[in-house]
């Protein structure tokens, strides 16, 4: 065997965000050893962001919801080039999943009669998220996290994967260094669970953390798993924009749940201008019913802000490229404005919106209880990713599972804010499940000792170089070519130009050279982690060159609309033969009557 | 532009010393902006722990100028930055490297106070009913992002040494968290006594004071808890009410 430190599980879990913590404490449910991987300490990882709530059909604000209306508005949201299956999977499961969060110690926001309290989102047709104040994903994380360690799962923290090891086709083990001195770590398992997270640190101005660098895509990916909708990228409208140094991080969709409205320089509420005749009938006609739905009138309808993210960011570019965005090149977003309407808003906000009041006190100077906010478009969430059977998680491969984030199928084109928390839940349980199950019906598989050698040796080349490349330097370089030429407007020419760049990038990241030794040094996990944007970003743009039209958050200048034909496909991306990356489309399989009659029923 | 200068701590758990180093300031930049700065311009290989650069994961703590904060919240602005800026490790954990600390103690130490355990459900789908004011206190709580700034400050742990014995405030909050919730029916005072010597809190309140979140938690946390392990275990009066109570 080789000469590293080896450890033995059942299930190997590679990610502690919600989808890897949920689909941990549901493997360890079944009896099997489970180890927790993951690049931060436990509790860090993306999901403690996560602001606005999770989304859930409870019904516990508005009795009209149920999960068919829930299942309807994901699809309608993700112009029906989702998995069917895993949104329908969803909104019957979400529920059950948030309720579980309270028995194990969650605590939400609570409606007159004491219930878990829910709040409007884009694209929810009722309040559907449950939420705790604008820090749900601390909540969720926490609860998973403290729920989890008593579990008996072993947590290794501040380790990252950097090969899946393979017997045959099938997935057996991971390879691994730990952050402090750079040691080698081998991870056999009879299953593996890839629950990542995303690929934000693809581009400039992100709403991710360092983390978010499409690990689990490019692992998955080299490793012969196949990808799924990658060009579908979601930039969320409201990111920060002033002072530069904030500039991406994120402003929840809460603020506009709670009546925030969005103006241009010239005072209007410009999202009144286009409003997309598929949302016609659901969406407000003046400021006034758009302000009664955000406090809960049931006969109102919901404001234009609240309509998808996709072309809410897209009016916002609209507004700024015609001269009439704010002095940094936003818009306003103003929630300071509700005081016409309620004697004591100042209060109302900080309590509904703790953290963002503070966010932009401390960053920003601004009080948002009296001053309109600058906002711009920030690259936020991938709805593509590994693909995955709805039902198992089940990755192409044998042995290899993917949950949350980094599988593909429930969003389709765009993603409704609150269904990525409740993803997490739902499928991050799924994959637990059935990764316990794989594991319980096969034995530890064997790999050669090449597989791990030479993935050492390729790890560890920069540091034999004298001189060459800063890796902070490519990654720069790297994000803002995909922010400048595969942004939220795409054509052609451009991402023909970003294919070319990428190709230059792998060759400066063959060639650089590193700083000091192997303990604790970010310029090499820098250059590591450069190999998995790189694969990521190759994906986004072959996808979105393939898609010829526009769609959710595909955006092409040169196709701007949509186009039937490609309603009916999902484009498929995998490692060819000769390690080349090969893309086709794959028809996406008939629904079933009962849910296109759903969708019929809920217009 | 202007341009400020840092002193970084670089070693390891073997020793280190302050390197400086000049760099760029612009408009609005935090210090982990600058600290990520020198990291890609200078010294490719100084550790530093962030994530969410927003406040919100707490991952980024460090002492500034001397003063426990998290690095993403510390504006550049509210630093005297004509004189160099200092940035350590915190102090009361063992060092990785550079502002890297080992804060596993801390996991360990929450894995010791018994989890929640909620009451059977008050309705029949396995719901439970709770009204916001009697959840706002547990919801502040609850807001902690594990930054462990409070542990750092707190003499008995920096100065005192006394890890093996002591929890420290952040574990006295979420031990409050878990006490105060509505749905709780787990009893933690014994342990709290015994096994976290709450006693050791003098109620200096540094911790407070340097919390990110606003936590109260000297106030509305170690005190109150210090009273219920008062009068569970040394008021007489109450001890013996509580004999009947208990039939
Ligand atoms: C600011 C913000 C606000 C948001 N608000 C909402 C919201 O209100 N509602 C909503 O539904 N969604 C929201 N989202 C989206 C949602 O938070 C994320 O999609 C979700 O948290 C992703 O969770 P995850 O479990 O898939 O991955 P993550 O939470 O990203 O966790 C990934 C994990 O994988 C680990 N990892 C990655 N690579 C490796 C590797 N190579 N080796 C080992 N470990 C690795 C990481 O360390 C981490 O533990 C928000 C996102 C952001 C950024
Ligand atoms: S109040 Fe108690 S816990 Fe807080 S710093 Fe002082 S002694 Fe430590
Ligand atoms: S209580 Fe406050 S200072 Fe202590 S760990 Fe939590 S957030 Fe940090
Ligand atoms: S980086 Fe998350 S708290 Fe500073």
């Amino acid at each position: 065997m080789s000469e590293y430190q080896t450890f033995e599980h059942d299930v190997l879990v590679i990610g502690a965000g919600g989808a890897g913590l949920r689909a941990a404490i549901e493997a360890s449910a079944a009896g099997v050893s489970v180890g927790l991987v993951c690049k931060s300490l436990l509790g860090k990882a993306h999901t403690v962001m996560a602001e606005g709530g999770m989304a859930a059909a409870m019904a516990n604000v508005d009795d009209r919801d149920n999960w068919k209306v829930h299942f309807s508005d994901t699809m309608r949201g993700g112009q029906y080039v989702n998995n069917w299956r895993m949104a329908e999977l969803h909104a019957k499961e979400a529920p059950d999943r948030v309720r579980e969060l309270e028995a194990w110690g969650a605590v939400f926001d609570r409606t007159k009669d004491g219930k878990i309290l829910q709040r409007n989102f884009g694209g929810h047709r009722y309040p559907r998220l449950a939420h705790v104040g604008d820090r749900t994903g601390l909540e969720l994380i926490r609860t998973l996290q403290d729920h989890g360690i008593h579990q008996g799962i072993e947590v290794y923290m501040e380790v990252t994967v950097i090969a899946l090891l393979k017997d045959g086709e099938r997935v057996v083990g991971a390879f691994a260094y730990e952050r402090e001195h750079g040691r080698f770590r081998i991870f056999k398992a009879k299953a593996v669970i890839l629950a990542t997270g995303g690929i934000g640190r693809a581009y400039k101005i992100t709403s991710n953390s360092w983390e978010g660098t499409g690990d689990g895509h490019s692992l998955a990916y080299d490793a012969g798993a196949e990808l799924i909708d990658m060009e579908f990228i979601q930039f969320h409208p409201t990111g920060m924009v002033y002072p530069p140094s904030v500039r991406g991080i994120l402003v929840t969709e809460g603020v506009r749940g709670e009546g925030g409205v969005l103006k241009n320089s010239e005072g209007t509420r410009f999202m009144f201008d286009d409003i997309p005749d598929n949302y016609k009938d659901q969406t407000a006609d003046t400021p006034e019913e758009g302000w009664r739905y955000t406090q809960g009138d049931k006969n109102a309808r919901r404001p234009p802000e609240l309509l998808t993210r996709d072309h809410v960011a897209r009016c916002i570019r609209r507004e700024v490229k015609a001269g009439r965005g704010s002095p940094h090149g936003g818009v306003y977003l103003d929630i300071a404005w509700i005081k016409e309407k309620l004697p004591n808003a100042a209060e109302h906000i900080k309590k509904k919106l703790p953290s963002m009041y503070h966010q932009f006190k401390q960053l920003a100077d601004l009080d948002i209880t009296t001053t309109p906010m600058e906002v711009g478009p920030t690259t936020h969430y991938i709805m593509g990713g590994i693909r995955v059977d709805g039902d198992t998680q089940a990755s192409t491969l044998p042995g290899l599972f993917a949950a949350g984030e980094c599988a593909a199928g429930i969003n389709g084109a765009n993603r409704l804010g609150g269904n990525s928390l409740s993803d997490l839940l739902v499928f991050g349980k799924r994959a637990g499940e059935y990764a316990a199950k794989f594991a319980l019906e096969n034995n530890f598989g064997t790999f050669d000792n090449a597989q791990i050698e030479e993935r050492a040796r390729w790890a560890l080349e920069a540091f034999d170089r004298e001189s060459g490349e800063n890796p902070f330097a490519i990654q720069n370089d790297l994000q803002e070519m995909m922010q400048d030429l595969v942004g939220i407007v795409r054509v052609e020419e451009e991402m023909q130009q970003a294919l070319e760049g990428i190709k230059d990038l792998r060759e400066r990241r063959e060639k650089i050279s590193l700083t000091g030794n192997i303990d604790f040094n970010p310029s090499w996990h820098t250059a590591l982690d450069l190999h998995n944007l790189l694969n990521v970003s190759e994906a986004i743009t072959l996808a979105a060159i393939e898609r010829k039209e526009s769609r959710g958050g595909q955006f092409r200048d040169d196709f701007p609309s949509k186009v039937a034909e490609f309603g009916k496909v999902n484009f498929i991306i995998k490692k060819g033969a000769g390690g080349q990356m090969e893309i086709r489309s794959e028809r996406i399989p008939e629904m079933p009557e009962e849910l296109k009659q759903i969708i019929e029923e809920m217009g | 532009m202007a341009k400020a200068t840092f002193k970084i701590w670089r070693g390891n758990s073997e020793g280190g010393e302050f390197k400086s180093y000049d760099t760029e300031i612009s408009e609005g930049m935090v210090v982990l902006d600058a600290v990520l700065q020198i990291q890609g311009e200078q010294a490719g290989d100084l550790a530093c722990r962030w994530n969410c650069k927003a406040g919100k994961c707490g991952s980024c703590s460090a002492e500034i100028n001397g003063n426990p904060k998290l690095m993403c919240m510390t504006r550049m602005n509210t630093l005297p930055v004509d004189e160099p800026i200092t940035v350590e490790p915190m102090k009361a954990f063992p060092l990785k490297k550079d502002l890297v600390t080992d804060v596993s103690w801390n996991y360990e130490v929450k894995k010791r106070i018994k989890k929640f355990k909620p009451r059977t459900p008050d309705a029949p789908d396995g719901t439970w009913r709770m009204q916001q004011t009697d959840i706002d206190r547990v919801q502040e709580f609850r807001k902690c992002i594990e930054c462990f700034l409070c542990q750092d400050v707190c003499h008995v742990l920096r100065d005192h040494h006394k890890h093996e014995e002591f929890i420290g405030p952040r574990f006295l909050v979420y031990a409050a968290a878990l006490e105060m919730h509505p749905l709780d029916t787990e009893n933690r005072l014994k342990d709290l006594k015994d096994d976290g010597n709450i006693g050791y809190c003098n109620i200096t309140k540094c911790c407070t004071k340097v919390c990110p979140e606003n936590i109260t938690i000297t106030d509305n946390a170690i005190i109150p808890l210090k009273e219920r392990v008062v009068d569970e275990f040394y008021d007489p009066i109450t001890k013996f009410l509580k004999l009947f109570r208990k039939k």
